[in-house]
């Protein structure tokens, strides 16, 4: 009796790992195929009713049973593993999507990480920004930098804010990607790239900086570079801007210049990692000047108005020469080869 | 324990004993419903929405969100728009946006004039990077209750856009740019008001002005988009 009651339990199993294994076959071809699951449930019912038949046998002819039994549960064990399968892969899918949701989760309950770095007051934040603008000629003890990244955040969305402005007011165009998305790319991209640059080198260098204090140094920098700009992408003189990029530009770099030299031992490692950041943040500022600017808008007409007779007609005039040529090269190796 | 079980029992059958013949006068009702007429206000008739109209439950929440903007119109310090946040009045308010700064230029295709997407990341990245610092800089403040107070705020900006549009379809001269300007530094103002008035109490007082600044930013930004939106003439 027992055993009887054993295999019926096998072949439920297997009824349902047959049914598993079918809605799989359903569930990749991503349609559910009506025929398909027409037949699982026919074949279920038969099943039901063979189920029950055999049951009955069973109970009639008590010594038959143990070796249809044992084949039942070989023929099922495939089964069962197939279904189990699915299972397991449902399974681990399941996991996988929760652990991505409790990551996320865990980023948002971990904002208390990052707090520490925003504790500043509003008369710390200005402070700073004016102090961003005034080198310190001391460079025989180490400067103090101060490792916050609220005023750095705030001057890069300015910064962003400030570069769609003279994005729209140059008539920018920009093929792939939006405005929007390009201006918060070179900001963030100059700040996060430049600092991790200058991090590595400082490390080469064997400045005494982290990069914590990195990442506040650069950002504070570009106080400089969101007056600049502010006011040269409205007012357009380029002795204006000159002028500019040298005076305000240049104070905000030596700042950071004398903060770094104070910070390195050295003569050639001084060199090396001042002469890369002054270098590289005036010619950021150049660039965000020019590239977003009327100079460059007309650079972009020309290249843009196709219908404007000019160079670009030449394109479509090389267009034929190209087989021409393929054709001369052919014709030339044929000849070389019948020779 | 069985003791004490047997004698709470005798001791209720000899408390409830005398109760038994004692008589209740016809006039006083002895029946009724088991409720606590304390606890059957308004909160189980909000419940119960299963046997209600579409229309009443529509109707519920359009009110809910005209409701709302009424609040951000006359920004009073009040807690309505942070109790009950919804997303439906913002949604709806930057689709609209997005759209009337959108049409404009809908025909030519090179133009740098604001598109349908960059106006909606704008708003809603802008929204969390707000929300986001506020969380940082110590603020009690959930989620989305601030995402809901900076999405409503748009509304004076979005009012701004049409009269903006209307204006231009009248004139292109430069009397309607100063109505437009003054129109769109009015409405800025409004919008940065009224999040403000909303929002700063759940920062700390010492560090409201840290808060405000990303809002006055976020918001200078579209109101700049709305100024500088121009039909193609």
């Amino acid at each position: 009796m027992a055993n009887s009651s054993g295999s019926s339990r096998n072949l439920t199993a297997a009824d349902w790992g047959g049914f598993d294994d079918n809605m799989q076959a359903g569930a990749g071809a991503a349609v559910i195929d009506m025929e398909n699951m027409d037949d699982t449930s026919g074949s279920s019912f038969e099943d039901m009713g063979e189920i029950h038949q055999r049951l009955k046998e069973e109970e009639e002819e008590g010594e038959g049973a143990p070796e249809e039994g044992e084949e039942d549960g070989a023929f099922l064990g495939m089964k069962g593993v197939k279904g189990q399968l699915g299972r397991q892969v449902a399974d681990e899918m399941w996991q996988a999507g929760k652990r991505q949701a409790s990551k996320a989760f865990n980023l948002y309950a971990n904002i208390d990480i990052l707090r520490p770095y925003f504790d500043v007051e509003p008369i710390q934040v200005r402070n700073r920004l004016l102090e961003s603008m005034i080198p310190v000629k001391m460079i025989s003890f180490p400067q103090k930098i101060a490792g916050e990244l609220y005023g750095p955040l705030m001057l890069v969305f300015t910064m962003v804010a400030i570069l769609l402005h003279g994005m729209k007011s140059s008539g920018t165009i920009i093929r792939e990607g939006t405005l929007m998305g390009t201006a918060i790319g070179t900001c963030f991209g100059y700040w996060l790239g430049v600092s991790s640059f200058i991090y590595f080198v400082a490390y080469l260098c064997n400045a005494q900086i982290t990069m914590l204090q990195t990442l506040s140094l650069l950002g504070y920098g570009l106080f400089g570079h969101c007056i600049v700009l502010f006011i040269t992408y409205n007012i357009h003189f380029h002795s204006l801007f000159y002028i500019f990029w040298l005076c305000i530009g240049g104070l905000s770099t030596l700042r950071m210049v004398a903060v770094l030299l104070s910070r390195t031992v050295g003569h050639t490692q001084r060199l090396i990692l001042c002469g890369t950041m002054a270098a590289l943040h005036m010619l950021f500022l150049l660039y965000l000047h020019f590239a977003y600017h009327k100079v460059v808008e007309g650079i972009l007409d020309t290249l843009d108005g196709q219908h404007i007779p000019g160079p670009i007609q030449r394109v479509a005039r090389d267009l034929p020469l190209v087989p021409n040529a393929v054709l001369n090269a052919t014709a030339q190796i044929l000849l070389a080869q019948s020779r | 324990m069985a003791e004490t079980e047997g004698f709470g029992d005798s001791g209720s059958k000899q408390l409830f004993a005398g109760l038994s013949n004692v008589s209740i006068s016809g006039d006083i009702p002895v029946e009724g419903e088991i409720t606590v007429p304390m606890a059957s206000t308004s909160q189980e008739d909000d419940l119960s929405t299963l046997d209600e109209p579409v229309k009443d439950t529509i109707m519920r929440d359009l009110k809910a969100v005209g409701n709302k903007f009424l609040h951000v119109m006359y920004p009073k310090k009040s807690t309505t728009l942070l109790r009950d946040w919804d997303l439906w009045g913002p949604l709806v308010l930057c689709v609209s946006l997005a759209l009337m700064l959108q049409g404009g230029n809908a025909d030519s295709k090179d133009d740098g004039g604001p598109q349908f997407a960059e106006v909606f990341v704008i708003i809603w990245f802008g929204a969390v990077v707000i929300t986001l610092n506020s969380k940082l800089l110590g603020g009690t403040i959930s989620f989305f209750q601030s995402l809901c107070v900076l999405g409503y705020c748009i509304l004076p900006l979005t009012v701004a856009m049409l009269v903006c549009r209307l204006v231009l379809l009248l004139s292109h001269t430069t009397a309607s740019f100063i109505v437009r300007l003054v129109v769109v530094t009015v409405m800025f103002a409004w919008s940065t008001f009224a999040s403000t008035a909303f929002l700063a109490d759940s920062q700390p007082p010492n560090r409201r002005a840290l808060a405000v600044y990303p809002i006055f930013l976020f918001y200078f930004v579209i109101s700049w988009m709305v100024l500088t939106f121009n039909t193609v003439s």
